[in-house]
């Protein structure tokens, strides 16, 4: 519905970095999950990643928001080194919205206070101010009515539309996806990925982690492979699905398109 | 299609008579299976044979006005052991006649733990009202000004002690057990050893040992000239020992909230402090809420250990009475009593819990 809008702004990506990831390595234990990640993602570009599980996708992106710590390596949001320093991370954190597979909504605060929390204790926001802002991103998810419910009483495509928003209320310069359609019953996943083009049209800068390869090619301007801790490939959407490189990737996309 | 469906809904039904109503209750929860039915004849047969005699003893045949000799005749029970003695019973050895003085603190504490009740009534001036209070209660008891005469602590006992002991002793053990608990989870390594150490410390050792360390080793540290009133260090060992109980159970809580609100919560840019004041405490405790309320229940009873310390709390003042020659042999019935009254506070804590319980239920 939504692709004619979405390739209009495919052109939009600019040339200024929004992050920048260099040789970066993350170790669990002896484990090595990501081996040497180089990552330049642009204002405004939506980047999708896919792999096998297990192959780093998911602590990618966590090290992008320092969920996860990286060991080696340089990883740069918006000008701000994530260092082990404290404030950086708390200002990183600020810039970068996450969802998160399972929702993970805060199950004793209604909807509108799950939206308010965040600006009014981090960005200082006076709290009439800051629900209003709720509101607005409440109805942008079409969930405006739900405002006054608990976690608990939504579904869970709502549920997931509510944390979309909830992560739009910080004001984000990026959005982070981690499979956030994996844990939907099937009826469900279309309204999420409805939200998300619509951030796309508005020019959102995204890093989503998906296996849904039909938001991939009509929104992405670049697919990432992944396989053990590495990215094999990166390609427009075009020609990651239409000519893989890869034989790893030809394998990947065989499995999971048929 | 509508008049399709609205043709094919069945017509009401009502279920069987042996299946509602008392008739359907009775078999399904006392007569089904002939054990059960067994089990119910025989629970009956034993109330007969029980309740009757008891309503006699405790009611029609009681005695509920003597000085004493009255009761030696009756056949029922003496109430009057507690209608002579109920002031003594209620407040030890305070002064007669400034006996309204700890009446009008107890007042003050019930209306104050009432008022609290609703958690809408939360708020920074229902702090200032409870350390208002507080000030007030205390100048109540002790006096020494504004006209009231000076009632040493010594004198203290019976039901305002009890009160003082639980209700100060379970408010200041709540929070400190909960930094404890906190604590054991730092990741900073020294915090999080001398939390494990006092808990563990704490928890091996019998209340009863920790009054009498409080008690008799304690002034032994101390310079000498200063002395530490015997009320407040009992209320600090209560204090030190409920805390230890506290922070454990609250421990579970803390283990019960998934990873996933600490990362939502830290991807929302909040501070570990923040994170766990708003997100992760709350969810906790509610999930501690029976745990919890049972280790308070306990602590509550528990205070009448202060006894063997000498002081007069309700049971020791209850104990007193009836070591008066006048009043031997009708133990049964000051128990009886002093078990109603900790049964009323307990299970209005119990009572408490269950409507929390069910105010911040957030699901369905």
């Amino acid at each position: 519905m939504d692709e004619n809008r979405v390739q209009e702004a495919q052109s939009e990506a600019s040339d200024e970095a929004m992050i920048e990831i260099v040789d970066m390595h993350k170790w669990f234990g002896e484990f090595h999950v990501l081996q040497g990640i180089n990552l330049t993602v642009h204002k405004k570009e939506r980047i999708v990643i896919c792999g096998p599980s297990g192959s780093g996708k998911s602590t990618l992106i966590r090290c992008i928001n320092r969920l996860e710590e990286h060991q080696r390596g340089r990883i740069i949001v918006d000008g701000i080194e994530l260092l082990n320093n404290l404030k950086n991370i708390e200002k990183v954190r600020m810039e970068v919205g996450m969802v998160f597979q399972h929702f993970n909504l805060f199950p004793h605060l209604t909807i509108i206070d799950n939206l308010a929390l965040g600006p009014i204790w981090v960005r200082k926001v006076p709290k009439k101010e800051a629900e209003e802002t709720a509101m607005y991103y409440l109805d942008k998810v079409h969930i405006a009515e739900q405002a006054h419910k608990f976690p608990g009483q939504l579904s869970g495509g709502q549920q997931q539309r509510v944390a979309i928003a909830r992560s739009l209320c910080m004001s984000p310069k990026v959005m982070l996806f981690d499979e956030p359609t994996s844990a939907l019953d099937p009826e469900m996943i279309k309204e999420v990925l409805d939200v998300m083009i619509e951030l796309a049209v508005e020019g959102m800068t995204m890093i989503v982690v998906t296996h849904e390869m039909g938001f991939a090619k009509s929104v992405a301007h670049r697919v990432l492979f992944m396989d053990f801790g590495q990215i094999v490939e990166s390609n427009t959407p075009g020609d990651f699905f239409d000519h893989p490189q890869h034989e790893r990737t030809k394998l990947f996309l065989s499995q999971i398109l048929n | 299609m509508e008049n399709v469906l609205q043709q094919q809904q069945p017509e009401k039904i009502k279920p069987p008579v042996t299946h509602i109503g008392l008739v359907g209750w009775a078999k399904a929860n006392l007569f089904n299976g002939w054990f059960n039915s067994v089990l119910t004849v025989v629970t009956l047969l034993l109330l007969y044979k029980t309740v009757p005699p008891l309503i006699r003893w405790a009611f029609i045949n009681a005695v509920w006005k003597s000085a004493g000799t009255g009761c030696r005749e009756a056949t029922g029970a003496c109430w009057s052991v507690i209608s002579a003695n109920y002031r003594f019973i209620f407040f030890g050895f305070y002064p007669y006649d400034q006996q309204w003085r700890p009446l009008v603190a107890m007042l003050l504490l019930f209306g104050l733990l009432f008022y609290s009740r609703n958690r809408h009534h939360w708020n920074k001036y229902l702090g200032y009202g409870w350390i208002a209070g507080l000030f007030v209660m205390g100048f109540l008891m002790k006096g020494g000004f504004l006209g009231l005469t000076s009632v040493e602590s010594t004198k203290w006992g019976g039901l305002p002690l009890t009160l003082l002991l639980s209700v100060f002793g379970l408010t200041a053990a709540y929070p400190l057990g909960v930094l404890l608990a906190l604590g054991r989870q730092s990741e900073m390594r020294g915090i999080k050893v001398l939390c494990i150490v006092y808990i563990e410390l704490i928890r091996g050792v019998p209340l009863i040992s920790l009054l009498f360390m409080g008690s008799i080793i304690f002034p032994l540290f101390l310079p000498e000239g200063v002395t530490i009133n015997k009320i407040l260090r009992a209320q600090i060992a209560i204090i030190l020992f409920t805390a230890a109980y506290i922070a454990e159970v609250v421990r579970g809580g803390l283990q019960g909230v998934p990873r996933g609100q600490y990362e939502a919560a830290e991807s929302l840019g909040l501070n570990i402090y923040l994170t766990m004041r708003l997100i992760v405490l709350p969810q906790a405790l509610k999930i501690v809420i029976p745990p919890t309320v049972s280790i308070l229940i306990s602590a509550f009873k528990d205070t009448s250990l202060v006894v063997i310390i000498a002081l007069f709390d309700l049971l020791k003042t209850t104990q007193t009475v009836l070591s008066n020659p006048k009043w031997l042999g009708f133990s049964r019935e000051a128990y009886i009593f002093i078990a109603l009254l900790y049964f009323l506070g307990c299970f209005s804590m119990a009572n408490y819990s269950r409507k929390l319980e069910k105010e911040l239920a957030t699901d369905n």
